[in-house]
């Protein structure tokens, strides 16, 4: 029997399976559900204070959010840190590691320029994180956590999200793009 | 500024697990990521769709149980509405999503890394803007905490089963119609584009 960590990839359905268990461990451990993003935000908060202390007291540089909210390194900031260290050791046992810089559907369509597709991958990047901290959740926080909690903000944050998502995809790709998957 | 350790070794173990599992669920890859938006690769719906369902369960018994307490995202129709709009469009264009592409740079994906910046960028904008942002996220209205069962005004249970039931039937049709060989697509008017068993992912210019 092959060893199945070393295994490249595993049925969808036993890792769904597998991030759904996660989930009630998280609840029963930590009372929390998986999420990201909001880890970025706070190690952003926390930089911030750390280079402007002012904007944390009052006067002219004083910014709101710090009394709303008290950014820390918690149990989801090392969730964020765990989740790059498990893929680094998936990747790892089963040799899949990824070192293509332009991905094989972007030349296709955009050529292989390597500063325009990390241009785009940092441009896409920042305006996904803003409108995760908007809508108070991504992919994970609001994708599988809040759905599974049947929370109405997260079917429509992923729902819409998911929609907009296929149309820029079909606007960027056309319906050529599929082929080069 | 910390929590307590055991509270941070807990919340790395789950990390490690989860990343772990996005890994070895292919879902840290740009062409799976997008091949899902363009309709082609089902693997993200798959994998999201089996852990909601199996959550559901697990989750709404422990809140029962009095062992664990739901923690519901506010429906601030401003925020998710818009937030929702730049996140699909934010994802598309990089390839990936927060978590996976955290996962990503565990595989040593550039691109990835990349991206990870942009996003402690995008983050640092709207720490330093929400004094701006606040008002567009709060001031449309407040839906509150609410979760379907309280709309429909049933027992959660019953809307467990309802799901259950819809993710079976429609990942059976994805199942159904992935196997299903020389798949007619509308577009596909006359003659035989590719032969359907060709190896996808390697094609280049």
């Amino acid at each position: 029997m092959t060893n199945p960590f070393a295994m490249k990839s595993w049925s969808p359905y036993l890792v769904g399976l597998g991030i759904g268990l996660l989930s009630w461990f998280t609840f029963a451990t930590a009372n929390k559900p998986i999420g990201i993003t909001t880890a970025f935000e706070y190690t952003a908060a926390l930089a911030e204070k750390a280079v402007v202390p002012q904007v944390a007291e009052a006067g002219q540089w004083h910014n709101k959010y710090f009394d709303e909210k008290s950014p820390k390194i918690d149990w989801e900031w090392m969730l964020v840190l765990g989740v790059l260290v498990g893929a680094f050791f998936s990747a790892s046992l089963s040799g899949d590691r990824q070192h293509e810089k332009v991905p094989s559907l972007w030349r296709w369509r955009f050529g292989d320029s390597v500063a325009q597709r990390y241009a785009a991958a940092f441009l896409g990047g920042a305006l996904m994180m803003f409108g995760a901290r908007m809508a108070g959740g991504c992919t994970s926080g609001h994708g599988i956590s809040g759905t599974l909690q049947l929370a109405v903000s997260s079917w429509v944050f992923i729902l819409l999200a998911f929609s907009v998502g296929t149309v820029t995809a079909f606007a960027m790709y056309g319906k050529e793009g599929g082929d080069h998957v | 500024m910390f929590d307590s350790p055991e509270k941070l070794a807990l919340g790395f173990i789950t990390g490690i697990v989860f990343g772990f599992l996005l890994q070895k669920g292919r879902v840290g890859k740009f062409e799976v990521i997008v091949g899902q938006f363009l309709l082609k690769d089902w693997q993200v719906l798959k994998v999201m769709l089996v852990a909601m369902a199996v959550g559901s369960i697990g989750v709404y018994g422990l809140v029962e149980a009095d062992l664990a307490t739901l923690s519901i995202k506010p429906f601030l129709y401003g925020g998710v509405l818009i937030g929702a709009v730049l996140f699909g469009i934010g994802m598309a264009v990089f390839g990936l999503c927060p978590g996976t592409s955290v996962a990503a740079c565990g595989e040593g994906n550039r691109g990835a890394m990349i991206g990870v910046l942009g996003m402690l960028t995008g983050a640092t904008v709207f720490v330093a803007a929400y004094p701006l942002i606040e008002p567009v996220i709060k001031g449309f209205g407040d839906g509150d905490k609410i979760a379907i069962p309280d709309v429909l005004g049933v027992s959660p249970w019953l809307v467990i089963v309802g799901l259950l039931l819809v993710v079976a039937v429609f990942l059976a049709a994805v199942e159904y119609f992935e196997r299903k060989p020389m798949r007619k697509t509308p577009g596909q008017v006359g003659g035989v584009k590719e032969p359907p068993f060709v190896s996808r992912g390697h094609v280049t210019r």
